[in-house]
């Protein structure tokens, strides 16, 4: 497995929101680079305006209007979807690449009956006929574990309670088989044993299918219960990524260090907790240098004007940080940023 | 033991609803269903339970936002309901409130230092100069710039509209905070933040906290004693620390397994309970949590289970009514 080619590689990707008369330019994503193999789960953590939602629209070529990628390569099953022309992407999407949306009640139509729109996908990608999508939507509505498969299909998302249309939403992206599945932030807003179910259940779609998964949430507990990869953002980039039990045990980059000592914990308890200072930055007024230096206990002078390179830590261990610069190979030249 | 600031005892509000699947005749919300517990001076209970169990209706019971059908609420030993309007006006000042979404709790046509002086200026007839002292210190105490005080609300982040909303709970100098999910809608990284300040607010002010919030370890962090309910009722209430090393009743069992780990290697059982939470229009009948328990037996589907003393914590259950400790399993 190792030796083939990964399902999805990610080469200095960059999005940028450019407001209607281009005087505001948004680096919402800024020179991402990471790979995912085949039934892998990547955790893409980050806090509010990071830049995870506009990855994940980047990676499916789903962006609003004022987005554009303007550098980098998205290379799915060794292909170039940056390149691809947007009647290829529609092939891919919902079919290859499936995603549920932070949002995934909203992304139920009220006006179509849950059958029509889990079949929905297997008619248009397969030109699967009516009647065997339908069966095969029962099929999935019990693989998702809805009581009474049989007549649920006939009924609408309002006659369903929030898990279960939770489970409708997985039921349609995992309809066509897909390699990959992208889920935005997908159990905020349930309840925690309602959570557990469905990412129980996600699990168990991913073990059965061998299905990729790229979990965006802020919630660093869902990566530790999740994935095996991390990925965690800021300002718009991947300031460290690794393993998760790497990551989590040994933490190399300050911001993901501050991040997992100012979680309060079940186990541990402690009188305070340590707090990062400062607020999350402003993606269209990042600061120069680091991003994160105002807010670091361990800025350096030179954190303040010059960008930190990418730097490999250890085997699949990187990160954005003048304190790693001198312990390992730069993956990209650093830039001096533009007071 | 510690003198309770609030005592409540047998709390209750049903909201009548009309019409819809009941063609036309009324049926009752049992949002909040006969709850007892107790504040004590200087320390917080942790309110934990899934949305919909009858957190924010107990708030907003004890904020007196709403009129319970049943129950008692005292402050400092005494009861509400004997209060004149003196008294009445005295027991607003003394408890207030936070909420989860600073972007609604503020007004925004409003500068920050009228909003923190609001409570102030309807309770205490003080002149101009001594409010604008009192809110320079409010914003110096929940760490904001003084120059905050002539901004609108919207000129700030979540986490600094969460300080402005604490300021102003503190303007009259209450004895107790309700804290409804008061960093739920924060950046993670801003979290410790503003727990880290209401934990020094209540160090210094000896503040009494209601905190209510359904992320158990912020809950278990925050507060000496927990409170867990389900639809709308108790089920476990004693030591945080205790129970949720050792929750002892199913439900908490179940809650707290579905708690997300801190880190990948931490120990823990899979017990996902099923079904999903029932509607407090027709609860199940016996103990609420049977169509979900695993340990369900025959009677707990008919026989409510009282509020029993078990080691120093109050359970509401079958299994431990037998007098001896049952042998269940253990979540840890
Ligand atoms: N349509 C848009 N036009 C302009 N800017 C946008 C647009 N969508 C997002 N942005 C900006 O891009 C940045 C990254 O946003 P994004 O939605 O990717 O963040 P996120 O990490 O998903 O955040 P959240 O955790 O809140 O979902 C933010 O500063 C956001 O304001
Ligand atoms: N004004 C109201 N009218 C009718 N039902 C209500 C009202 N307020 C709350 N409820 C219901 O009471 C129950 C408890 O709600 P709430 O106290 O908001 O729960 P929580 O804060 O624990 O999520 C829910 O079923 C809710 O729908
Ligand atoms: S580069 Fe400097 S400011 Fe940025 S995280 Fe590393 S030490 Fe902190
Ligand atoms: S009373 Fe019965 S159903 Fe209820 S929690 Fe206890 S064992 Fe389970
Ligand atoms: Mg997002
Ligand atoms: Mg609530």
């Amino acid at each position: 497995m190792t030796d083939s080619p990964p399902l999805l590689e990610i080469t200095d990707l960059s999005t940028h929101y450019v407001s209607s008369r281009g005087t505001r330019v948004t680096r919402a994503v800024q020179d991402v680079s990471f790979t995912l193999n085949a039934g892998d789960t990547l955790g893409i953590v980050g806090e509010s305006g990071s830049g995870k939602t506009t990855l994940a629209l980047s990676i499916l070529k789903i962006l609003p209007p004022a987005a554009r990628i303007v550098s980098g390569r998205i290379r799915f099953e060794g292909e170039n979807l940056v390149t691809k022309p947007a009647h290829e992407m529609r092939r891919i999407r919902g079919k290859k690449i499936a995603m549920i949306l932070q949002d995934p009640l909203a992304s139920l139509n009220p006006l179509f009956t849950v059958g029509d729109q889990v079949s929905e996908p297997m008619r248009v990608h397969e030109g699967t006929s009516r009647r065997t999508a339908w069966d095969k939507a029962r099929a999935l509505l019990r693989a998702v574990r809805i009581p009474a498969p049989e007549a649920r299909v006939r009924e609408y998302p309002h006659q369903m309670s929030g898990g279960m249309r939770q489970r409708i939403v997985g039921a349609i992206a995992i309809s066509c088989e897909p390699r990959l599945l992208i889920a935005d932030e997908p159990t905020t807003s349930l309840d925690l044993t309602i959570q557990a179910q469905y990412l129980q259940l996600l699990g168990d779609l991913q073990r059965a299918h061998g299905l990729a998964l790229i979990f965006i949430t802020h919630n660093l507990g869902i990566v530790a219960k999740m994935c095996k990869q991390v990925a965690v953002m800021y300002g718009g980039r991947i300031v460290e990524t690794g393993p998760v039990r790497t990551i989590f045990s040994n933490p190399q980059h300050p911001y993901t260090m501050a991040l997992l000592d100012s979680i309060p914990r079940l186990t541990k308890s402690r009188d305070r907790l340590t707090a990062i200072d400062g607020q999350p930055p402003d993606p269209a007024a990042l600061p120069p240098g680091c991003s994160f230096h105002p807010r670091c206990t361990k800025v350096m002078d030179r954190c303040r004007d010059e960008e930190p390179a990418d730097v490999a830590i250890a085997a699949g261990h990187r990160a954005r940080c003048w304190l790693h610069a001198d312990n390992g190979v730069a993956q990209s030249v650093p830039f001096k940023a533009k007071a | 033991m510690r003198q309770p600031v609030l005592e409540v005892e047998g709390l209750t509000k049903h909201f009548p609803i009309r019409g819809g699947f009941f063609g036309g005749s009324a049926a009752t919300v049992r949002a909040v269903d006969g709850v007892s517990f107790s504040v004590e001076r200087g320390r917080s209970l942790g309110l934990v339970g899934e949305s919909g169990c009858g957190k924010t209706t107990t708030a907003k019971l004890i904020l007196k936002l709403e009129e319970p059908t049943s129950g008692v609420i005292r402050f400092e030993g005494r009861e509400l309901n004997g209060l004149d309007a003196a008294g009445v006006r005295g027991y607003r000042r003394g408890v207030q409130a936070v909420f989860q979404d600073p972007f609604a709790s503020l007004n925004p046509r409003m500068r920050v230092d009228a909003i923190i002086a609001e409570p102030l200026v309807t309770h205490e007839k003080l002149p101009s100069a001594e409010v604008r002292k009192r809110v320079e210190k409010l914003l110096d105490v929940v760490g904001l710039a003084r120059r905050s005080a002539t901004l609108f609300p919207h000129e700030f982040s979540g986490g600094q509209r969460q300080r402005i909303a604490i300021a102003r709970a503190l303007s009259l100098e209450p004895k107790l905070i309700v804290l409804d999910e008061p960093v739920s809608a924060l950046d993670v990284s801003i979290r410790a933040q503003i727990l880290n300040l209401l934990t020094d607010l209540q160090t210094q002010l000896g503040l009494s906290y209601l905190f209510i919030a359904h992320d158990l370890a912020a809950v278990a962090h925050m507060s000496q004693q927990v409170a867990v309910m389900y639809l709308g009722k108790i089920v476990e209430l004693g030591d945080a620390a205790e129970i949720s090393m050792d929750p002892k009743h199913p439900y908490t069992q179940a809650l707290f397994a579905a708690a997300l780990p801190a880190h990948p290697d931490e120990a823990r059982d899979e017990i996902v309970v099923a079904g999903e939470v029932p509607s407090p229009i027709a609860p199940p009948p016996g103990c609420h949590f049977h169509p979900r328990c695993p340990f369900a037996m025959p009677r707990c589907s008919s026989e409510p289970p009282k509020l029993l003393t078990v080691g120093g914590r109050t359970i509401a259950c079958h299994l431990y009514d037998g007098g001896s400790s049952p042998d269940i399993p253990s979540v840890r």
